[in-house]
């Protein structure tokens, strides 16, 4: 099962394109982090995906074929918007209250008991709250729905490194424990490698990578050689981006097959952080390794 | 209260008798009975989950170092494996569970699962159904304090000799790597052989 599914996704705001030709597949159980720089589109596609934009063309289905935003999708899929909206004037137990009577199946014992392990009293107005704990309840709230999947605009924006880390803990365990697949985006690199397992780049309005980490990171090399030979040594290859300095030229190469390497050639293995900058420094390079074999379906969809 | 029609009726649904259900203040008794029970069944769940352990209940935890390079899960390999050599693990102990080691790292499940896969393949842990990852590695015949002394007979003597005579740092190590290759050479002559060549193997093992 795919848990989101689009294709030649396209959302035009006042006919500019936030989001153009967005054709993807996400298998399920995997923890998907989706990234790219400011107004690539990231928020555009997450809103997609929770039905809170309608594509202007193409479209987008979640859990195996459901249209996104469709009462059966809605009860299935949590969503926890940029910032943590809540009600900031009323106490956390209210709004527990208030979200026990807004969605069809909510637990709320669940939703105390994980408020009650990390300290947050029940009686306090959420206005009052730390940012880590307004993040905290807010994912709780999302999280006590019981989801299969679980969506997160920018869970990780505006903490600190302790509250980050507890952010993510619960999402972890809540994963391992209940097996849901979580898509978030994220401008934090570094901290993804850690987190993450699939990877969807996105610049300018249209994605650019996808596919499973481990696949990605084994598909690209950083090649050191000679800048005379970087000529035709690029052609051997797909080449992402390229460094010339003077004498020594450095490739970001895809390597889609086992190959031999020039001799007088380094290849080194490459992080995930190098990779992202790459080809975000290059917006028109792609790869997409993911299985973008689309199921059948599709047509079914009513819309 | 009406017993249905699909219950005959010598079956009494609970242990009401319905003459006795007709009045009030025996309906008000069952209800609190049943009540009472609810709350000792829930009062038993809590216990059973106050038992969970913690991370101090592992004879292990582990770290990582984001800036060693080396991928996340082949750091938690390597830590359960240097764990057994040098003691800290014996066969039989339990190893963290997925879910403890998610949440105290913050790390995907699936690194682990793939870490402890791993490890399982090496034949050093093994599952047990329902009850969780344990140690099945043969315990290593060196112990913590046979290694503490070896270490320190090491820097004591033949290091600080060494460093005596102005050898460096990459000076040692690599007359240590050519001394290690010499014992390789003539393994009858030591006992201690054969576990570093293995433990040398394992690695690059794990490092392709």
């Amino acid at each position: 099962m795919n848990v989101v599914e689009s294709f030649g996704l396209g959302v035009s705001y006042r006919g500019t394109w936030a989001l153009r030709d967005c054709t993807l597949a996400v298998p399920e159980g995997h923890i998907v982090a989706l990234v790219g720089s400011n107004g690539a589109g990231k928020t555009t596609l997450l809103h997609c995906a929770v039905g809170l934009v309608t594509p202007t063309v193409g479209g987008i289905t979640v859990l195996g074929g459901i249209g996104a935003g469709l009462p059966d999708a809605l009860e299935r899929v949590a969503f926890v918007a940029q910032e943590a909206p809540l009600y900031r004037h009323i106490t956390v137990r209210a709004m527990l209250t208030v979200a026990a009577n807004l969605n069809q199946h909510f637990d709320r014992v669940l939703a105390e008991s994980r408020l009650a392990s990390l300290d947050i009293p029940l009686n306090r107005r959420i206005g009052r709250l730390s940012g880590g704990q307004q993040a905290q309840l807010s994912l709780a709230l999302a999280l006590a729905r019981r989801p299969e999947l679980l969506v997160l605009d920018e869970p990780l924006a505006r903490l600190d490194p302790l509250a980050r880390h507890e952010v993510m803990a619960v999402v972890m365990s809540a994963v391992a424990e209940e097996g849901l697949s979580v898509i978030f985006s994220s401008h934090v690199v570094s901290e993804l490698e850690r987190v993450a397992d699939y990877l969807i780049l996105m610049s300018h309005g249209r994605v650019q990578m996808v596919g499973l980490i481990d696949d990605l990171l084994s598909e690209h090399v950083v090649l050191s050689g000679p800048t005379d030979e970087a000529r035709s040594v690029a052609t051997l290859f797909t080449v992402v981006e390229s460094k010339h300095a003077g004498r020594q030229t450095q490739f970001v190469a895809r390597i889609d097959r086992p190959t031999e390497f020039p001799s007088g050639w380094l290849a080194e293995s490459i992080s995930l952080d190098e990779l992202v900058l790459a080809y975000l420094r290059e917006p028109s390079a792609s790869a997409m390794t993911g299985p973008l074999a689309v199921s059948a379906n599709r047509a079914e969809v009513k819309w | 209260m009406t017993s249905g029609s699909w219950r005959s009726h010598d079956e009494v649904p609970y242990d009401l008798t319905p003459s006795a259900s007709r009045r009030p203040i025996v309906r008000a008794m069952v209800a609190t009975q049943r009540i009472k029970r609810y709350i000792l069944t829930m009062m038993i769940d809590k216990e059973d989950n106050f038992k969970e352990k913690t991370a101090s209940d592992y004879a292990i935890s582990f770290r990582l170092d984001q800036r060693s390079g080396v991928p996340t899960y082949l750091q938690l390999v390597q830590q359960v494996e240097n764990a057994i050599r040098l003691g800290y693990l014996r066969r039989g102990d339990q190893i963290p569970r997925i879910k403890d080691v998610v949440a105290s790292l913050s790390i995907n499940p699936n690194t682990v699962l793939k870490a402890y896969r791993d490890l399982e393949q090496k034949g050093l842990i093994g599952a047990r159904p329902g009850l969780g990852t344990f140690v099945e590695a043969e315990p290593k015949t060196v112990g913590l304090k046979e290694l503490t002394t070896l270490r320190r007979n090491l820097v004591t003597g033949w290091l600080r000799d060494a460093t005596a005579l102005g050898l460096d740092e990459d000076g040692i190590v690599a007359l240590f790597a050519s001394a290690l290759g010499d014992l390789r050479k003539e393994p009858d002559e030591h006992e201690l052989s054969s576990s570093p060549s293995r433990d040398a193997s394992r690695e690059t093992e794990g490092a392709a």
